[in-house]
């Protein structure tokens, strides 16, 4: 708890710049142009159409769709930006509806009065309607303030920095606490500043200048406040620090503390993490510049970012090819490969094995109709699960979709029978799984290796030989043990990535 | 002195109001008088602009109203209605500040003034800082009217400003209404459907049926000589109604014997 409660700070700042410009920004768009809708009878249909349109979209697919858009006008793809356009779009409609809705409400007798005792349309909209609307207004700037601050958990995978870091590190290694952190703190942030809305709300409506300045200084310092953090590192004379990436599984926070741990022990240069990014968008920050380092796996990105789908060459050749792809296509350097695979491997449970008699894939085939397979989000829409069910033949009776970390406790407690495993994953041992001979060669080999950006290959290149002597240090039975240490054991993934290194320089001497 | 001349109003096909040529004379009351949709209500706003006439013109002492900003123009003339339309959010003597503010007076002048009318329309000092919402009906429209008074207008238009009072408040105000004018002096158009107010108001009175001016004339004109049947058959509800007391106070009873 200590540990995560040091990382509070820093979570708690960034939630409250991407909260706060957000909302102001949500407010600038949406206040003239509710204003606008209410002068101009063409605006606003299309107006709250577009607005709601937006507002029906999923908040983290609105959120992971601004990377690819933000990437095509060549604008800053993944990081503050992307969360901020998303968690803006997504604070438009409550302010802009209510806008609309709270000037329309107002009686037309008393717009006839403003009128009749001689108020220019300007006037009789800041003295009379404005006013009369505002308690509306405001109602629409609180929900707008709620949504945001919760939406705004959503920002991690896209690669800003905020509370839902605490909630995506823990739900994935299973530290409850972490996530228990994250949605108290946003909680209690919503709560805050929901109530210093109100308070400016009441303080006017009643005529308190006291309230409403107190409330609006304390609003307008966590503003300052916001500014100043956010703005302080463009001024700080220090070099950009080298940025490593993770996804969003315990494998990766492992291995990109160990990188940071690793760069920093090796060449000395400063590093930060960003973490918890989607599986997509990892590759994408590291193409764009936004990341320098992570970790993917040969089997992905010859599938993600090379198209092909159904292979069965040798992992060496993968190895190689990917190598050459992504240095011709994206200048990105393939640094180490770390000597563990961790494929799509398909496991049943082994006393399921035992009794059907199962040990490869094909020995499924009979009994796939009465069982359930589950698998992680993006599995059912990936080729490695396309190029199984086509060369086995496999039909299930039905196929769930869960959460990565919940996966192999489904499958112990019989919710479902066959799961998509990882593996390199220390959970396969401990729930008694076991893992299905690919005999059919469907799955392509998926090695662990090191990337690193183009401006890290030719700024830093003492850091990509650091890098490089990283390559096979690890093997699959170490990876597991490790990610088994934090998944089940509950290690800090950080621990776990320094002992790996302190053994691994005891045995080089 | 307003002046109407050939002013019409129309909504497509339908006419609301037409070639409507009248005067009224400085500090004359001018009752409009007719049923729902006759046009009296339309005539009246197309003085002050809240309705544009489709033609003909208003002239205002002698200045076409088109001649200036309507805002300007409506700063000029005070205006009262029915549902008065007091801002809520408001004290009442921002309220009635409000025309003077938009004009720009000196804070200590509105304040002087807000008394005055405050006075005038027989409301206590101590009112100053009640919302509209704390006050009666009765009260509700002085206010109104003290609003339509504040900046010192030559010129006042109500629309039916007492239609939704009850009887007894109703009769109070028109008094306090006729003293203040004869205080003042205003000239002042006054729109109603209730026969016995615009008797009792009127200097002249204009009978207005669809759209149409029937006639124009002081009260005793109204009731002695009648234009046609429509304006006779108004006259005849007041006289109806003062027969049946008179009828009760002779016989007992309201039925005639």
């Amino acid at each position: 708890m200590t540990e995560q409660l040091a990382l509070l700070p820093g979570y708690l700042t960034a939630h409250l710049q991407l909260t706060l410009l957000a909302l102001f920004l949500s407010t600038a768009i949406s206040l003239p142009l509710g204003i606008a809708a209410t002068r101009v009878p063409w605006l606003e249909q299309p107006a709250l159409a577009v607005a709601g349109v937006i507002q029906t979209i999923p908040s983290l697919a609105l959120l992971a769709m601004m990377v690819p858009i933000l990437a095509f006008l060549n604008l800053q793809s993944i990081g503050f930006l992307p969360a901020i356009v998303g968690l803006t779009l997504y604070g438009v409609l409550p302010v802009l509806r209510n806008t609309v809705t709270g000037i329309a409400g107002v009686d037309p007798a008393l717009k006839e009065a403003a009128c009749g005792v001689g108020m220019t349309p300007r006037q009789q909209l800041v003295r009379v309607e404005l006013p009369l609307a505002m308690p509306v207004i405001v109602a629409g700037i609180r929900t707008a303030t709620v949504w945001i601050v919760g939406i705004a958990t959503l920002s991690t995978p896209v690669g800003a920095t905020s509370l839902g870091n605490y909630i995506f590190s823990g739900l994935q290694t299973r530290n409850y606490s972490s996530v228990l952190v994250g949605c108290v703190a946003a909680a209690v942030l919503a709560l805050v500043l929901d109530s210093l809305v109100r308070g400016i709300e009441l303080g006017v409506q009643n005529r308190r200048r006291g309230h409403v300045a107190a409330s609006l200084s304390l609003i307008v310092l966590l503003y300052v406040y916001s500014g100043i953090t956010l703005a302080a590192p463009l001024f700080s004379e220090q070099d950009r620090p080298v940025v490593i990436g993770s996804k969003t599984f315990t494998e990766q926070y492992i291995l990109s503390a160990m990188l940071s741990r690793w760069i920093e022990q090796e060449s000395g240069r400063p590093t930060t993490l960003m973490q918890s990014l989607g599986s997509n968008v990892a590759f994408d920050a590291l193409d764009a510049g936004d990341i320098d380092v992570y970790v993917d796996y040969s089997g992905t990105l010859w599938a993600n970012e090379m198209g092909r789908g159904n292979v069965t060459a040798p992992r060496a050749e993968i190895l190689s090819n990917v190598d050459r792809f992504l240095s011709e296509e994206h200048g990105v350097t393939l640094a180490a490969a770390l000597g563990f695979e961790n494929a799509y491997a398909i496991a049943v449970r082994k006393p399921d094995a035992t009794r059907l008699g199962l040990t490869t894939i094909s020995d499924l085939i009979p009994h796939a109709s009465r069982l359930v397979l589950g698998g992680d989000y993006e599995f059912f829409a990936r080729p490695e699960w396309i190029a199984v069910r086509d060369t086995y033949g496999l039909a299930f009776r039905e196929l769930r979709t869960m959460d990565p970390t919940l996966m192999y406790q489904a499958a112990a407690q019989q919710d479902v029978d066959v799961i998509s495993a990882f593996s390199s994953d220390g959970r396969i041992e401990a729930y008694d799984l076991l893992v299905l001979r690919d005999n059919l060669n469907a799955i392509p080999p998926y090695d662990a290796v090191v990337l690193a950006s183009a401006r890290l290959a030719k700024d830093e290149p003492e850091v990509l030989q650091a890098l490089a002597r990283l390559e096979g240090v690890i093997d699959t039975e170490r990876m597991r043990a490790m990610n088994f240490s934090v998944d089940e054991a509950g290690e800090n993934p950080d621990t776990v990535a320094a002992a790996f290194l302190s053994d691994l320089s005891l045995s080089s001497r | 002195m307003i002046q109407l001349e050939g002013l019409s109003k129309r909504y497509g096909n339908v006419v609301a109001v037409e070639d409507l040529t009248l005067t009224v004379g400085a500090g004359e009351l001018l009752v409009l008088l007719g049923g729902s949709g006759s046009g009296k209500t339309t005539t009246l706003k197309m003085i002050n602009r809240l309705i544009e006439p489709s033609s003909g013109l208003v002239r205002l002492d002698g200045t076409d109203t088109m001649s200036m900003p309507a805002h300007e123009l409506r700063r000029r003339i005070g205006y009262a209605f029915q549902r008065v339309g007091l801002f809520p959010h408001l004290t009442v003597a921002e309220n009635i500040a409000i025309t003077p503010s938009l004009l720009g007076w000196s804070t200590d002048r509105v304040r002087q003034r807000v008394d005055a009318l405050l006075e005038l329309v027989e409301l206590d000092l101590n009112m100053r800082d009640r919302r509209p919402n704390e006050l009666s009906g009765g009260q509700q429209q002085r206010v109104g009217v003290a609003r339509a008074l504040a900046a010192g207008p030559s010129v006042m238009l109500l629309d039916e400003p007492f239609g939704a009072l009850d009887p007894l408040t109703r009769q109070r105000l028109q008094e306090s209404f006729r003293r203040i004018r004869q205080e003042i002096g205003l000239t002042a158009v006054f729109v109603t459907h209730d026969m016995t107010e615009a008797l009792m108001l009127g200097d002249r009175i204009a009978v207005m049926n669809d759209g149409q001016l029937v006639q124009i004339g002081t009260p005793h004109t109204l009731l002695t000589a009648p234009a046609d049947d429509y304006v006779n058959q108004m006259m005849r509800t007041p006289r109806r109604q003062a027969a049946i007391i008179d009828t009760l106070l002779a016989n007992g009873t309201n039925l005639a014997s």
